[in-house]
This record gives C-alpha cells, sequence and structure tokens, in this order.
C-alpha cells in the first residue's frame, strides 16, 4: 500500500496541477490552523485563569460561624457560638476522606488599625494562628528561612513568618529579617521566614501582607482559649468536597446544638464549586473551539472533495486506460482515496506547524511581560490535541476521497475509454 | 485463440433498443493478423470492446485461449485484461504526464512486478519500436507516430496473447500509418495474434485475413494475400 511506486503515482497526479493543488491544500491548512489556534487561546486563557487560583489546593472549603437562625433544644435563635479546637478532630473522626482540617484564627483584616510594630515602623497586617499544613493549602514560596513546624505548634513557640509586604514596609531594604523581633499586638514574635505568594485574584498586594505564627502561640498570646476562628478544609484528591460539605456541616451542628435544618448557622465558601464552575466554562468554551474549528475545517474538506471530483472527472479517461491496461476497481479507488488523504494530510500537518509557529511566536513575546496580571498565560495545545486533529484528518481525507473515488469507478471502462 | 459463437448485443437508449450484433460467429487462430472492416455503426467496435472484455455481451459464449469469458466481476476483468489482451487506441491513450517508460511500465505496475525489473522491461519493448532514446520524453514532446509506438509497446509490455487495434493508424498521415502498420506486421511475425478495427482499404489490405461486418452481422470472412507495410515506407 505504502510503496514507493505508489507514492510516485499520487506525486505525479497532484503534481500535475501545482497551483489547483495548492489552492485546495490551503482550505484544510486554513481550518486545522484556526482550530488549533482557537484551542491553543482556549488554553491560554484558562492557564491564565487558572493561575489566578496560586496553586491552592481548590477541592477544600472554608468555615465560619454565623448567628443561628431557629430556636433548638431550649436555645434561642439569634444565639452566637465558636469553634472549638476539639471541632477539628471531631471532624477528623467522623467525616471520611479529610486531607486537611486546618483551624484557623485571625487578627486583624481589612480596614483594621496598625497591630504590628518593629522599632519605629507600624504597620496594619493580618495576623493568622495557623498549623504548618495550611501551606498546602494556600501555597506560598518560602523565600527566605522556614514555615512553621509543628515543634513550633507543640511548644507554643511565639514566632512568626513575614509576607514580602510585611518586609517592605518593616524592614529597610537588604536589612537582615531572620531572627528578628516584631510586636504584634505588644507580644513579641521571632520572625523565621519570608514568604511570596503566587496568584492573581484581585488581592495579590494584600497577599504578601500577612503574618503567619503557630495556632497555639496564637491562642495563648492573644487569649483565644479553645476557640477557633474558622476552617479551612480540603478533601482527599478522588472525593469532591462539595458532597462532604452536608456532613461537616451535620457534625458541627449537633456538637454545637444547632438545629439541623439552619442553613445559616455555619457561613461557608466551597472554593471548588466555584472552580467547577470555571472548569466548565472552559469546557464549554473548548467545545465551541472545536465545534467551530471543525466546520472551517469540513469546509476545507469539501473543497478537497469537490476538487477530488473534477480531477476524476478529468481524468475519466486516464481512468479508463488504467483499467484497458489491467487497473482492479480498488486500485482505481485506493489511488484516489490515497491521493485525498495525502492531500488532506499535507495541508494539515502545514496548518498544524504554521499554528504552532504562530503559538510559539506568541508564546515568546509573553516571556518578555509579567503575566501575573493578564489573565493569559502559555498558550498551547498538547500532543493528545494534535494527534486528535490527525485522526480527524485522516478521517476526512477519507471521506473527501469517498465520493469521488466512487464515482471514477462508476463509470463503465469502454464509456470511460469514449471521453476525450 | 478466440472463438465466437453467436454474439449478440443491444443497447438501451431510452425506450428504444439498438440492437448492434445480431449473432456473430468467429474464430480466430493463434498468429493471424485480422482486420475487422465495416462502415460506422456496422458494431466492429462494440466487438472490439467485447473482445476486449470492456463491455459484455447479452447472449452467446467467448472464449478466450480456452478460457470462457462471461460473468465478470471488475476485478476478474481487470485481471483477464492485463494477462491476456493489450490495447491499442485511435486516439493512443496514453497518460501525459507520465514519460513514455512510464507509460509502457504501467501494465506492469498493475501485475504487481517490482520497479527495477519493471523498468528493464519497459526500456526493452521501447527498444523494439525503435524510441529508448525518447524513453523520458512526456507524450506531448512526441510526434503522432511516436505516441502510437509508445502505446503499441505498452500493448506489448505485458506480453498478452491477443493485441486489440482500434482504429490505430485513424489519426495518422499515410505515411506514419504505414510506419506502424509495418511495426504490427513485424509483432505479427513473431507470433502474436492481432485484431485490427479499421475502415480504411489500404490498412485492410496489410493483414492477413478481412471480416466484414454490416448491420451488426459478418457478411464476409475471406483471406487476402497480405500487403507488406514496408514496401511504402
Amino acid at each position: 500500500m505504502f510503496s514507493r511506486d505508489n507514492w510516485d503515482e499520487i506525486l505525479e497526479a497532484l503534481s500535475a496541477n501545482w497551483f489547483r493543488t495548492i489552492l485546495t491544500a490551503f482550505g484544510v491548512l486554513w481550518g486545522i490552523f484556526i482550530l488549533v489556534i482557537l484551542l491553543a487561546a482556549g488554553k491560554g486563557l484558562e492557564n491564565g485563569v487558572k493561575q489566578g487560583f496560586g496553586g491552592m489546593a481548590t477541592n477544600s472549603m472554608f468555615m465560619w460561624t454565623q448567628v443561628t437562625s431557629k430556636p433548638y433544644k431550649g436555645l434561642p435563635k439569634g444565639r452566637r457560638y465558636n469553634f472549638k479546637i476539639d471541632d477539628v478532630a471531631a471532624i477528623k473522626r467522623e467525616v471520611p476522606n479529610m486531607r486537611f482540617v486546618s483551624p484557623r484564627n485571625q487578627l486583624g483584616g481589612f480596614g483594621g488599625g496598625n497591630n504590628v510594630v518593629r522599632g519605629l515602623n507600624t504597620g496594619a497586617f493580618n495576623v493568622y494562628g495557623d498549623y504548618p499544613e495550611i501551606i498546602q493549602q494556600e501555597p506560598m514560596d518560602i523565600t527566605s528561612g522556614r514555615f512553621l513546624n509543628y515543634s513550633d505548634i507543640n511548644d507554643k513557640r511565639k514566632v512568626a513568618v513575614i509576607g514580602d509586604g510585611v518586609r517592605t514596609v518593616l524592614y529597610k531594604q537588604g536589612e537582615e529579617v531572620l531572627g528578628t523581633y516584631i510586636k504584634i499586638n505588644g507580644v513579641n514574635f521571632m520572625v523565621i521566614g519570608t514568604y511570596k505568594k503566587k496568584g492573581n485574584n484581585g488581592n495579590s498586594e494584600e497577599n504578601q501582607k500577612q503574618i503567619y505564627v503557630p495556632f497555639t502561640a496564637f491562642s495563648q498570646a492573644f487569649n483565644q482559649g479553645n476557640n477557633v476562628g474558622w476552617m479551612a478544609i480540603t478533601a482527599q484528591d478522588g472525593s469532591s468536597i462539595t458532597e462532604l460539605k452536608g456532613e461537616v456541616l451535620d457534625v458541627i451542628k449537633s456538637r454545637h446544638s444547632i438545629h439541623p435544618e439552619d442553613d445559616r448557622a455555619v457561613g461557608n465558601f466551597d472554593l471548588y464549586e466555584e472552580y467547577n464552575k470555571i472548569n466548565g466554562l472552559f469546557v464549554a468554551l473548548k467545545s465551541v473551539a472545536y465545534f467551530v474549528g471543525i466546520l472551517v475545517l469540513l469546509s476545507g474538506i469539501i473543497g478537497i472533495s469537490n476538487i477530488m471530483l473534477i480531477v476524476v472527472k478529468e481524468r475519466t479517461n486516464e481512468i479508463g486506460v488504467r483499467r484497458a491496461l489491467g487497473a482492479t476497481p480498488w486500485a482505481i479507488r485506493g489511488q484516489i482515496l490515497m491521493e485525498s488523504i495525502f492531500l488532506t494530510i499535507i495541508s494539515g500537518m502545514a496548518g498544524i506547524v504554521l499554528a504552532t509557529g504562530v503559538i510559539a511566536l506568541v508564546n515568546q513575546a509573553l516571556s518578555g511581560m509579567d503575566t501575573s496580571e493578564m489573565m493569559f498565560l502559555n498558550p498551547s495545545v498538547d500532543l493528545g490535541v494534535v494527534m486528535v486533529a490527525l485522526g480527524i484528518l485522516v478521517i476526512s481525507g477519507l471521506l473527501a476521497g469517498l465520493i469521488p473515488a466512487q464515482n471514477a469507478i462508476k463509470v463503465k471502462p469502454v464509456d470511460a475509454l469514449r471521453t476525450e | 485463440m478466440i472463438e465466437i459463437k453467436d454474439l449478440h448485443k443491444s443497447y438501451k437508449t431510452g425506450n428504444n433498443s439498438l440492437h448492434v450484433l445480431k449473432g456473430i460467429n468467429f474464430n480466430v487462430a493463434e498468429g493471424e493478423l485480422v482486420s475487422i472492416m465495416g462502415s460506422s455503426g456496422s458494431g466492429k467496435s462494440t466487438l472490439l470492446n467485447i473482445l476486449g472484455m470492456l463491455d459484455e455481451a447479452d447472449s452467446g459464449t467467448y472464449t478466450l485461449d480456452g478460457v470462457p469469458i462471461k460473468n465478470l466481476n471488475e476485478k476478474i476483468a481487470a485481471r483477464y485484461r492485463n494477462k491476456f489482451l493489450g490495447f491499442i487506441f485511435q486516439s493512443f491513450n496514453l497518460i501525459n504526464y507520465k514519460t513514455a517508460l512510464d507509460n509502457v511500465a504501467l501494465p506492469l505496475y498493475y501485475q504487481g512486478m517490482k520497479r527495477k525489473e519493471r523498468i528493464e522491461r519497459a526500456m526493452a519493448y521501447l527498444d523494439k519500436v525503435g524510441l529508448s532514446p525518447w524513453a523520458q520524453h512526456h507524450p506531448n514532446e512526441l510526434s503522432g507516430g511516436q505516441k502510437q509506438r509508445v502505446a503499441i509497446a505498452r500493448a506489448l509490455a505485458s506480453d498478452p496473447k491477443v493485441l486489440l487495434a482500434d482504429e490505430p493508424t485513424g489519426a495518422l498521415d499515410t505515411k506514419t500509418s504505414y510506419e506502424v502498420m509495418d511495426l504490427i506486421q513485424k509483432i505479427n511475425e513473431e507470433g502474436r495474434t492481432i485484431l485490427i478495427v479499421t475502415h480504411e482499404h489500404d490498412i485492410a489490405e496489410m493483414t492477413k485475413r478481412i471480416v466484414n461486418l454490416k448491420d451488426g452481422v459478418i457478411i464476409d470472412d475471406k483471406k487476402v494475400d497480405q500487403v507488406k507495410a514496408l514496401q511504402y515506407v
């Protein structure tokens, strides 16, 4: 099937009319070009938006206390309550497939007053009491020193990891940070590390102005007792937090005598659901890209089919001669099909090469810029998509050649020979 | 070599049925050079097409070299055409984008012969018709006579039992016609069976037997004294 003679036949036939061959090929080239570019642009947008999640563990939810809205077990509505440190263990025990359940406490907040002092410098920062796992739920790059660890938790060490933003406010440029002390609400903490966070969800500036201290030290230093401000909960890969959310809430409700149908008592935010919505958006975007791309490709294929019909018509006499000389119907059919597939694949490859070239140029242009705020990053198509495109090409080449090939052998040899 | 018994063929055009061949009985022995004559519409081309398996008869039997030719599907017909028959056409029917050599090699390609062997054989046949210097030329660079010689070489390439020529000199001037006939006579003298359809008497006189067709029946079938084409060249 793929002998040199076959190739010679195909190349001879196609090169018999170069200009027409190239014009025909252009239709398919354009189609596959559009398809690849659309997919790459979609991927670029997806990469850009997902960058906004800053590598956060997306299978996560956040949970905080609100005011009860239903009376229950003799307790009135409008009651305030606090999560307790025991709730964390209870959730881990009673809800399966939990990866992290991180209790968190917080000082300061949006518009809060100055709460951190170092020498003459003061600043208003968010101060979190956290467990070491938080770095896996809210990834950050440790730029110097280290992050919190369990020794800090167990010994209730008054140590702090500060953001880049904090450092620029409290320290001179180039000043040694590690081992120095900062005063948070009047309590001294030793700085053991600095971090820088990724992500661009609108408050990247704010994200760098945070201070992390051990949860236990935080509770003790700022008189939180056993209270937990809020929790960041991540489910294990493979099980969705959205499905486990109900169970988590039930555990909390039963432990705090909240009416089981009180939906307002426990505030929560499901990051996974949001993430899935965005994911859904990109699936839709991808379908549109495929839809449009394949339709454009289809018009190219119809072009090829059309030209092949004309070619067959033109070569009716030649086909008659070939059959008189002993070509079987399948030899004729095969040749027309091979020509069509060959033309489709070559032009498709050219389209893919052209498109990847354009993508490479765009990538090069992007690499010179700071893309963290651009919602567009690294447009690309993976090899799988290229393979799919090639598959589509082979099939479409086959389809494009089918009718012309059938036409070619429909004419009886004697009639074909009579055509001049 | 060829045995035909009571061959009938009619064409349907709309509601009319045109009875072209009305019972042909006809035998050709091996090594004969036969010309089939007749005015246009006499059915001579139809007969040739049936002999060439390009068309099928409605009734009657056709045996070629002991093989009954009937109910052929296209695949088998293609194989038989390749194996048994060589065609020479009035309009040469060379493939324009192939060189003379590749044109001659085409029947061998469909036999599945290896490229090298194929080219060698094709070259030998081109040499036989005196065109080896033109092997790499395309048909549009050749004269009419040269084209017909290439076509003859192509017909010979698969070493067929029978050569079928449909007005082989129809598109050539007298001198070139005689040259081509000379070539055909030489090939016949080597023992090959050749059938020529023509309506030119001088061409028919150069064969060994003339079959006259009129309105679908053979009216005359006689051996003639062959006129050598060489004397006119």
